[in-house]
């Protein structure tokens, strides 16, 4: 799968809240084939404090609008001033990056756990797996119910399950907090969200022996292998979170 | 036709367009991107003897106009790169160079000696100034007696064409630049990364896990202009100019001040198309300025 430069339209810059927005775009070439867990560079224009790109999550693959969606939170400056993009703008992005989340083995049963931005690559993962006649229960941890998004977005793809940490919404607590994960037995989960939050996903699916994979955030220079500045720790030593990730095996890591 | 070609002794170039140590991985991760034989050269990551994790994340924090990076020349080693990355990048038609580091004197030699032997590169780039390691590196480049020693005993086993990388993190650049080219350097190239720092106001701790890192992008490239026109204008060899180097506007300034070739550095990041874009600018440059060889311009500012 070539990674290529391509400049893109806005098709809908869609406001979720105060922090998160959906960037909806589309080009004039085909779409290219992606798989759930890359990611693609965004150039941010008019932000002379944003120097590099910004490496954002492929948040869902809409091939009859032959256009891709982001989810982003408005963390920096950069970010903001993608907030602000309009209908027709143009966005300059390198594309797909990065490896993918695997599919479970027949007859395994699937949870994704999400919190945060971290829910970003997991809509395109559900999407995939009931494409392939599988049914994921979806596990979402917000802060509060205000800060709940694209809960029916998920719903079309699975079971879904949401905490919040004051309980406005769903279980009260911590996405691992929840009782589905006590009450089913996963085969597998696919996990991303604040690093806390993933390494408490990561132990527990340790202790009770579930398959797992995180897909990690770090921050990166180039976003194709160049740089050597987003690693992570691995059992195969420093490893490019944008080449050999974002996705890792929980047993890969040293958490 | 405008002649954009150049030479390090017998060693042509084809243009002065070249990418920057550890800032465009072996090539081979922009082949999506572009055909990496048009360029002049391309000089690939820094390589030791010893393979190197590096140093741990975070390795790079952004800042206004550029970066600080700690990478600290992660690395698979030499015997890696003979084996694996050789094969693959000596089909490239352009001049492959190796940057070579070490903690010691006797680590450069052994990795020299091994990189003579390798028939397609036809140089090497000596880094005595890579400021995120804790032993060699920038320690050789800012004192004059190691810059000397360590020129002069690779340039003993190293019948390939020499370039030194200079640190700019140092009192008088033209002395170095000086010292290197008694010592039998073909060619110079500068600047290193500045050595520089930032604070996470948000974590209240420093931005690298090393503290202090390298900085490169558009914020250091004035002082890179001036120390390639104080070098430039004080040594016979070529110089070739490295810092900030964006635009074809960018690389023109270098050369206007006297470097002979350039290095596309940190813009490959942003812009992985960059190196390609600066080469067809400077020779659109030259036509539309009516010269017909990029020689006539180089140093031009200084007659």
């Amino acid at each position: 799968m070539a990674k290529r430069i391509g400049s893109l339209k806005i098709l809908e810059n869609k406001r979720l809240n105060k922090e998160y927005f959906t960037l909806e775009l589309s080009g004039s070439q085909r779409i290219p084939e992606m798989k759930p867990g890359q990611f693609a560079q965004v150039k941010v224009e008019g932000s002379p404090e944003t120097f590099l790109r910004r490496p954002i999550s492929i948040h869902f693959i809409n091939p009859e609008r032959n256009s891709i969606k982001f989810l982003i939170q408005i963390a920096g400056k950069g970010t903001e001033t993608l907030s602000k993009l309009k209908k027709d703008d143009y966005i300059d992005i390198i594309y797909p990056l990065g490896n993918s989340f695997s599919l479970p083995s027949k007859g395994q049963r699937p949870l994704l756990a999400g919190g945060g931005c971290g829910i970003a690559p997991l809509l395109f993962m559900a999407g995939y797996l009931k494409n392939n006649g599988f049914k994921p229960d979806i596990l979402l941890g917000f802060r509060n119910k205000e800060r709940v998004i694209e809960y029916d977005e998920y719903i079309k793809f699975g079971n879904v399950f949401l905490t919040t940490e004051d309980g406005s919404m769903g279980e009260k607590g911590f996405l691992t907090d929840h009782s589905v994960l006590k009450s089913a037995n996963y085969d597998i989960v696919y996990c991303c969200g604040p690093d806390p939050m993933m390494k408490a996903v990561a132990s527990l699916c340790r202790a009770r022996d579930i398959n797992c994979e995180v897909s990690l955030e770090n921050l990166m220079g180039c976003g194709i292998g160049a740089c050597l500045c987003c690693v992570v720790d691995t059992a195969r030593g420093n490893l490019c979170t944008c080449t050999d990730g974002p996705v890792f095996n929980i047993k890969e890591l040293k958490w | 036709m405008v002649k954009l070609g150049f030479s390090i002794g017998d060693l042509h170039f084809k243009n002065p367009v070249l990418t920057a140590s550890g800032t465009f991985g072996y090539g081979t991760e922009f082949d999506d991107f572009l055909d990496v034989s048009r360029l002049g050269g391309i000089i690939v990551k820094g390589t030791t003897f010893e393979p190197r994790e590096g140093n741990p994340y975070p390795r790079m924090a952004e800042t206004p106009s550029g970066m600080l990076n700690a990478v600290g020349l992660q690395n698979k080693g030499i015997e890696y790169f003979e084996k694996n990355i050789y094969p693959c990048i000596s089909a490239y038609k352009t001049n492959v160079i190796i940057n070579i580091n070490g903690s010691y004197i006797d680590d450069y030699v052994a990795l020299a000696e091994r990189i003579d032997r390798l028939e397609k590169i036809p140089a090497i780039e000596l880094n005595i100034s890579c400021p995120n390691v804790r032993m060699g590196g920038m320690a050789f480049g800012t004192n004059l007696n190691s810059a000397r020693e360590v020129t002069k005993a690779v340039r003993n086993v190293c019948s390939k064409k020499l370039i030194v990388k200079l640190s700019p993190n140092v009192t008088n650049i033209v002395d170095f630049a000086h010292v290197v080219e008694e010592e039998g350097a073909d060619s110079i190239s500068l600047i290193n990364t500045l050595l520089g720092m930032s604070v996470d106001v948000k974590k209240m701790k420093p931005a690298l896990s090393t503290i202090t890192g390298g900085l490169s992008g558009p914020a250091v490239k004035p002082v890179a202009i001036r120390m390639v026109w104080q070098v430039a204008k004080a040594v016979k060899i070529p110089v070739i100019g490295i810092g900030g180097i964006m635009t074809a506007a960018d690389a023109i300034e270098f050369i206007l001040a006297g470097a002979s070739a350039i290095q596309v550095g940190t813009a490959s990041f942003i812009d992985p198309l960059a190196s390609i874009k600066i080469l067809e600018g400077i020779e659109q440059y030259l036509a539309a300025k009516g010269f017909s060889d990029i020689k006539d311009i180089i140093g031009y500012i200084n007659r």
